[in-house]
């Protein structure tokens, strides 16, 4: 089955954000395939490449860029979700006047047609909140 | 975009109290733009979305009222809300600012089994 992935609750405040992952690499065991993760809402925070965890826990962006560069999976940011947050790519802080910019790399700015294709594209879509 | 999908957008929160009233509003007119089949039902306190009579500019906000109300412009005509979700809040079709379809709990699980895909905001 080719499975996308929603991932709307926040890093390290909610839970949600660590089953999605739990969820992503069952389904790469078991010999699914995943089309895309797209991030919205709080789960834009996965993005910030400036995040830094505690040594004894994982670094939630850290893990989803390594899972999904090692499986070839799309990654998508929903860009108005994202730059209301802070989460900008170098064009973004460019064009908004930033000093900084903190998107992760191998993660896209995006709109939500990535998310509607990933609806078209992909047998399943599953959403992790709250 | 190639194929049409069945999506069924199930609005759960209240409006300005948090952002997932707005976002899952702009996925679901995204969405709609891509020509998907789109179906919205407002439950819990999603109701409060469609309530008429919204003063959004006391509290800064655009108002939410006037938002629902691209939904038919762009084609969305699956329009429900739960009426338990009604009954529990006091509230009647009268109090909505758009044409919803009354449906009860017990034929939900019957409309969420006709989509593809289930978003929950």
């Amino acid at each position: 089955m080719n499975f996308s992935i929603v991932v709307m609750g926040s890093p390290y405040s909610s839970q949600s954000v660590e089953t999605a992952y739990r969820f992503a690499e069952a389904a790469l065991e078991n010999e699914h395939t995943i089309f895309r993760v797209f991030f919205y809402h709080d789960g834009v925070y996965c993005a910030n490449q400036l995040s830094v965890a505690p040594q004894d826990e994982i670094n939630i962006p850290d893990q989803w860029q390594q899972l999904t560069q090692k499986n070839n999976i799309d990654v998508v940011v929903c860009i108005a979700s994202a730059t209301k947050r802070g989460i900008l790519n170098k064009e973004e802080a460019q064009r908004h006047g930033k000093q900084q910019f903190n998107l992760i790399s191998g993660f896209e700015l995006s709109g939500l047609g990535q998310l509607v294709d990933a609806c078209v594209q992909s047998d399943k879509v599953i959403t992790f909140a709250g | 975009m190639g194929t049409k999908k069945n999506i069924l957008f199930a609005m759960r929160q209240a409006p300005y109290g948090c952002s997932l009233a707005k976002e899952g509003l702009d996925a679901l007119l995204a969405c709609a733009i891509f020509d998907q089949n789109i179906t919205v039902l407002f439950m819990n306190d999603g109701v409060y979305q469609l309530c008429n009579s919204q003063a959004a500019e006391k509290i800064h906000k655009k108002s939410f009222e006037k938002s629902l109300k691209a939904l038919p412009l762009y084609g969305v005509e699956n329009i429900y809300v739960e009426k338990e979700s009604l009954d529990i809040r006091q509230l009647s079709v009268e109090d909505l600012s758009l044409p919803a379809a009354l449906i009860e709990k017990k034929s939900v699980g019957a409309l969420f089994q006709q989509q593809h895909t289930i978003f929950q905001f």
